[in-house]
């Protein structure tokens, strides 16, 4: 009977988190209807630069190249912090969530340094409704990616205390599907904001 | 909900990724195409390593059937293409209102 109940129990919670990743894809959805709205905004103002500065002044290549393939790999890495959780070791699984977060961190790093270089050079949110879109787009990413790495940090606490449990691992697989969905958006923010900007 | 990816599938994606990123740069630098051409084909690169991250990082194939994270997905890309053709569209229209 115990047995039963325990096997029900786990029967249960799988179908939990079934629906709670689900719901997750349900909020990723969302979030590309908004990322898209953004993009709707910034290929409308694009030419709209008063007359002034264009972003071919300001974009630097090696910046946001070095800022796609930071970002990329640390896709990849979250990928493997999810094999290793899968295989049960915790260890390897908190190396590459750490690994992974310090590649976020030089991320939102970069596009910082990027920013204020760019204020400096006279473009601010301000200068023109191209860059109102510009920032308001880029930043909106950024701060998903903020949003991302206090969250990772959390789970990887919580991953020290707890050890991989149905909980933590549910935490896990849906952190790294937020990751890699931060990763796609920037593809087009790459290809739409930075490649088509250099051009 | 057995099937989470293997090392190989990430690997592939990475590969893939990568390559799709550092081509279009380099046409872009290099200015190999007309301007139109060179949109196309970099946008169409694009869409590529979205696809290529949804099966081989995101694993959108997985789970129990029915799908419905791959139809809320369809419905939400309805949704985007909309808001931006729609935007880019009606806009053009600016400079005959005004």
């Amino acid at each position: 009977m115990a047995y039963a109940t325990a096997h029900h129990e786990e029967h249960h919670d799988e179908h939990d988190e079934g629906i709670t990743v689900m719901g997750f894809w349900l909020f990723l959805v969302t979030d590309c209807i908004l990322f898209g709205a953004l993009f709707a905004t910034y290929a409308v103002l694009v030419n709209h630069t008063a007359s002034g500065l264009t972003g071919k002044e300001f974009f630097e290549v090696p910046g946001f190249v070095s800022e796609t393939f930071i970002l990329l790999t640390s896709s990849f890495t979250s990928g493997l912090a999810v094999l290793s959780m899968h295989k049960g070791k915790i260890k390897p699984l908190i190396g590459w969530l750490i690994v992974t977060l310090l590649l976020g961190m030089c991320f939102v790093g970069l596009e910082i340094h990027e920013f204020q270089t760019m204020v400096h050079e006279g473009a601010t949110i301000s200068t023109s409704a191209f860059f109102t879109a510009f920032y308001t787009l880029v930043s909106t990413h950024g701060l998903h990616v903020s949003v991302g790495i206090i969250w990772m940090i959390s789970i990887t606490i919580q991953l020290k205390r707890y050890g991989i449990t149905s909980v933590t691992k549910r935490k896990v697989t849906i952190i790294s599907l937020y990751w890699h969905f931060l990763d796609a958006v920037w593809i087009f923010l790459y290809t739409v904001v930075y490649l088509m900007g250099v051009m | 909900m057995e099937n989470h990816g293997s090392l190989k599938a990430y690997t592939i994606g990475f590969i893939f990724s990568i390559i799709l990123t550092v081509i279009p740069l380099m046409l872009v630098l290099n200015h190999v195409f007309a301007k139109n051409i060179l949109l196309a084909s970099i946008l169409g690169m694009a869409l590529l390593q979205f696809f290529i991250q949804l099966f081989f990082f995101m694993h959108i194939k997985d789970g129990e059937k029915p799908r419905y994270n791959v139809m809320a997905l369809i419905l939400g890309i309805v949704f985007v293409i909309t808001i931006v053709a729609g935007s880019i569209w009606i806009m053009t229209f600016n400079s005959q209102v005004q």
